[in-house]
């Protein structure tokens, strides 16, 4: 068999896979805080204010990538459950609830730096625009996944029912993405036009994309300990975790 | 898709040589609507509840609005499309958990139709006994909350484009759902994320209308989604039962 084909099918196996979390994880969460202090120094040290909003732009370095993230999680979170429910390979299923309270976090993230940018540029906390309503919706989902998992004894079936649900609300993000272009017709006044390539000069994108590699980077270290997390307590019957503990405690 | 010559309902022996004519879908949909709406009529007063909810949630807005003219007329028909929204899915959790308690949904899995389709017209016969009746009340209801008399037409069209939908997203959910003993509030959880943008495009059509503008534009895009959930979710329903039922 080819090699990477090979380490792919023993990736699937629990104690190995506990072994490649371990040792990635640290990874993601160092390189990913590093590429992001580097982005949060260029947001904050090196990039001109801006000619109209001044400083307030800023809070847009954490806003637009962790949005960037809500939206990405969750279709990830979908292709992992689809593999679940069709090739019923376990650590999908963990990979894909590992993904829900990272992305309800990420989300959670978006509306609040959002609300804090709205309240000095828009002079309000909230607005029933578009974006910002299936954000919220979004969340919910997110809340509905991570709620409907853990309300299902049978962890494998929880699982399984979850990403369902997960699948279902992929129709969700088309909507999110485009909101802001199709109501436009709809919705006079009150568009964000955050993702606008053409309000963004050259100088102002570095530290963005800095920080797009480093909230990557920083979702994988999480993804990964919490699916290693939900891997041992699935696990935790078997001897090789026995044996894990146990070395730890010597 | 004919009924070839339906097996009657009482297989006597299953002897190895008798062999059973498999119903048709049409006999199928035929046999289950049938059972459903008899069973429904067996207990006509839970039957009414969904429409007495709707009329008490009109009655409590208007009290709790007091009876204001203007400002009833303003939020009518948000509120009516409230009323059936909620009345729809108090109704959910019963769509498949009696089948599932008696063993009828192992019998769907088994029976020789695909489960798509018999959830698909469980979802048809819910729609109709929760959903057609407020459409039908609509007009009465709306006469209660002052809704101008040139918004109905676009109510009435807007909630029969959305409600089937609602039916169908929420028999998805209830699929979900129907492995557990209780799924209490977890339905209306996992329900309303799901609803909002039908709620959106149904009741933001009629307020379109009530500013003067054209609501075409909403209800064909209600009207697409209709097509697309009527196609996928009792697909994804079927899915879900089949998890829970594991």
């Amino acid at each position: 068999m080819n090699p990477l084909v090979l380490w792919f099918h023993k990736l699937g196996s629990p104690p190995l896979f506990d072994r490649f979390a371990a040792r990635w994880a640290r990874w993601g969460y160092g390189l990913g805080l590093l590429v992001m202090a580097w982005g949060i120094y260029g947001a904050l040290f090196v990039v001109p204010p801006h000619s109209e909003q001044l400083d307030g732009f800023r809070i847009f370095y954490i806003h637009v990538p962790s949005a960037w993230m809500s939206l990405a999680v969750f279709a990830l979170m979908a292709i992992y459950s689809a593999i679940a429910l069709v090739w019923r390979i376990k650590l999908c299923e963990i990979l894909a609830m590992a993904c829900a309270p990272i992305g309800a976090g990420f989300t959670l993230i978006t509306l609040a730096t959002g609300s804090i940018w709205g309240k000095p540029m828009w002079g309000t906390w909230w607005e029933w625009d578009p974006r910002l309503t299936t954000e919220l919706i979004l969340l919910f989902l997110y809340l509905g996944v991570i709620g409907l998992y853990h309300a299902i004894d049978d962890r494998r079936n929880a699982a399984r029912a979850a990403g369902l649900l997960a699948i279902v609300g992929v129709a969700l993000l088309p909507v999110i993405r485009y909101s802001v272009v199709w109501w436009n017709s709809l919705h006079q006044g009150s568009t964000i036009n955050m993702f606008g390539q053409s309000h963004m000069d050259a100088s102002m994108l570095p530290p963005l994309i800095w920080m797009l590699i480093g909230t990557k980077l920083w979702f994988v270290g999480a993804l990964l300990s919490r699916a290693r997390a939900d891997n041992l307590r699935r696990e935790s019957g078997k001897a090789w975790v026995a044996e894990l503990v146990a070395g730890k405690r010597a | 898709m004919s009924a070839p010559a339906r097996s009657q309902a009482t297989p006597t022996t299953p002897a190895a040589n008798v062999t059973v004519v498999a119903p048709g879908l049409i006999g199928a949909a035929r046999a289950l609507i049938a059972r459903d709406l008899r069973l429904l009529w067996r207990r006509r007063g839970d039957a009414l509840q969904p429409a007495l909810f709707a009329l008490l949630m009109v009655a409590l807005f208007a009290l709790a609005l007091g009876g204001d003219h203007a400002a009833l007329a303003k939020v009518a028909a948000g509120v009516l499309w409230l009323a059936c929204l909620l009345a729809g899915l108090l109704a959910l959790d019963s769509l498949f958990r009696g089948d599932a308690e008696d063993g009828s949904l192992e019998q769907w899995m088994l029976a020789p139709v695909p489960l798509g389709w018999l959830v698909a017209v469980r979802t048809f016969t819910h729609w109709a006994t929760t959903s057609l009746p407020l459409l039908i009340a609509a007009p009465v209801l709306g006469e209660l909350l002052y809704l101008p008399r040139e918004q109905l037409p676009v109510l009435l069209l807007s909630l029969a484009l959305g409600t089937p939908v609602l039916s169908l997203l929420g028999a998805v959910v209830a699929a979900l759902t129907v492995g557990m003993r209780r799924s209490g509030i977890l339905v209306a959880l996992l329900a309303l994320p799901l609803y909002v943008p039908v709620l959106v495009f149904g009741a933001g059509s009629v307020a379109r209308a009530a500013q003067g503008l054209d609501p075409v534009g909403g209800l064909l895009l209600l009207a697409a989604i209709l097509a697309v959930t009527l196609l996928l979710a009792p697909l994804a329903a079927a899915a879900a039962i089949r998890i829970a039922l594991n």
